[in-house]
């Protein structure tokens, strides 16, 4: 193991780390804002506002990640008026949108699902004592059903956002250089598998461990009413 | 219980690797080869719509097979990763339009070189792109990754120009004609045979000199074996030499070219 051709070329991975944190915060968070509405519609009974999104989340939950960025990468280029478009909207022809587009659109799935399943799960005499307290429908889901969807939905939602960064690694596919692109760059020009992806591995569990701690200080604040109780 | 586990666990690895033991000790007499290709490198490597590989390498490789009257496996094997699996001996020679370069030389053996050709830019007609620094500055252009032609760009055009790394060359033929970018390096007769003169090609023409430098382009395109295995190089050298001199190595270029492939 020769590990200074990774010190040599460490800056390769600082641009790719910066290009993964760029995919995976933006994805989360256009995907967050677009599932709360989403699972609200879900969860109603109303079978034209819940089909439209179970549709959504079927197609993008029962299809692979690496497949979803194939059709939109490889996909849309062959069509004729993407390709006329792409010349006076020169955004088109670059790759991180379109992988920005498919983990967004697959972490909004999955979290849609997420917070749907917290949400039907409110005990329904919260909802009943909301009721009964004058609150008007959409009061109680501001006040009463999201707040304590959100909190069970928490320690699921920290393992979709571990996935999706590890998810994020397919980027390198498409030409896109994050932390995986820079490994398999460094990897094809000293032909050295390990090392190269050895420190990709380490630049993934540094994040990793950052998430985890970032969850867990939610947890402390959010579930503080769950702790067991100090006694003395 | 815990006994009868690990018994099973150790008889299970012993089965398991029986069959990698036996083809180590019967391919030392190399009447058995196993031949890494790519496949995804048109006109000398493809994979037909039926699976099937074709291409001036399939048949060069087959060919020397014949010649030292040896039985070939070919193994499709992504570019990546194909030293390192020749390293791990999922086979035991690249027939894949590999340059002889000095960094491969580091960690495999070459053959003679079975062909020789320069590299040259793509660009799209009328784009009125040239090859000069002031004409190429923030122009992107499309190379295969890990490629003696991507070496070159990143040394000598790595500060002007956007650098996109495929994984196989069609993939960057498509988005060569999904007009995401302006140039595309790679070997003169790929280019020519894989994407210029198919119906994707319409359009793009080549444009400036002929690359050949061999401090980047190495000694022209070798089979590359393990260190280790000398004897093998020799056979297939000799290989390389009987085809070349009873025309079956002109038969098969004729079939796919209409000049010397070979070089000087």
């Amino acid at each position: 193991m020769d590990f200074s051709i990774i010190t040599e070329n460490i800056s390769e991975y600082i641009d790719g780390t910066w290009l993964t944190i760029q995919l995976v915060g933006m994805s989360l968070l256009i995907g967050l804002v677009l599932s709360v509405p989403f699972a609200v519609m879900r969860s109603t009974n109303r079978i034209f506002i819940s089909g439209p999104v179970w549709l959504f989340t079927y197609c993008f939950r029962g299809t692979p990640l690496l497949v979803q960025m194939f059709l939109f990468y490889y996909g849309l280029g062959q069509l004729e008026f993407i390709k006329e478009l792409s010349q006076s909207w020169t955004f088109l022809q670059n790759a991180y949108w379109y992988a920005l587009f498919a983990f967004t659109l697959n972490t909004a799935a999955y979290t849609t699902e997420i917070i749907r399943g917290a949400i039907v799960a409110t005990p329904y005499g919260e909802i009943e004592a909301a009721r009964a307290c004058g609150m008007s429908r959409s009061l109680v889901l501001r006040r009463v059903v999201l707040p304590s969807a959100f909190r069970r939905a928490l320690p699921a939602y920290s393992n979709e956002v571990i996935f999706m960064l590890h998810g994020s690694a397919l980027a390198s596919l498409i030409t896109l250089v994050d932390i995986t692109g820079a490994a398999r760059i460094i990897n094809s020009r000293y032909y050295s598998p390990y090392e190269a992806f050895l420190t990709a591995a380490a630049f993934y569990m540094a994040l990793t461990f950052l998430i985890v701690w970032g969850f867990r200080q939610l947890e402390k604040c959010w579930h503080a009413h769950l702790k067991p109780r100090e006694t003395n | 219980m815990k006994k009868l586990f690990v018994a099973a666990v150790a008889a299970a690895f012993t089965l398991g690797a029986a069959p990698f033991i036996a083809a180590d000790v019967e391919a030392k007499d190399w009447t058995k080869i196993r031949i890494g290709v790519e496949g995804a490198y048109p006109p000398f490597s493809e994979t037909t719509p039926s699976g099937e590989l074709k291409g001036f390498d399939i048949d060069i490789a087959n060919a020397l097979c014949a010649e030292i009257k040896a039985e070939c496996t070919l193994v499709a094997q992504d570019w990546d990763g194909i030293i390192p699996a020749l390293m791990a001996k999922k086979y035991d020679a690249i027939v894949a339009s590999m340059s002889i370069t000095e960094e491969r030389k580091k960690k495999v053996a070459f053959t003679n070189k079975y062909y020789q050709t320069p590299a040259k830019f793509v660009r799209k007609e009328g784009s009125g792109i040239e090859i000069n620094k002031d004409s190429l500055k923030g122009k992107s252009v499309g190379v295969q990754r890990a490629t003696i032609h991507d070496n070159f760009l990143t040394e000598e055009f790595g500060d002007i120009l956007e650098i996109k790394r495929y994984g196989t060359q069609d993939e960057a033929y498509l988005d060569m004609t999904a007009g995401r970018i302006d140039l595309l390096l790679a070997d003169s007769v790929a280019l020519n045979d894989g994407f210029l003169k198919t119906d994707a090609g319409k359009g793009y023409e080549f444009v400036g000199p002929d690359f050949s430098d061999p401090k980047y382009f190495g000694d022209g395109a070798g089979i590359a074996i393990r260190k280790s295995d000398e004897d093998l190089q020799a056979k297939l050298n000799d290989a390389i030499a009987a085809i070349r001199a009873n025309g079956t190595y002109k038969a098969i270029q004729d079939k796919y070219f209409d000049f010397n492939i070979y070089g000087e």
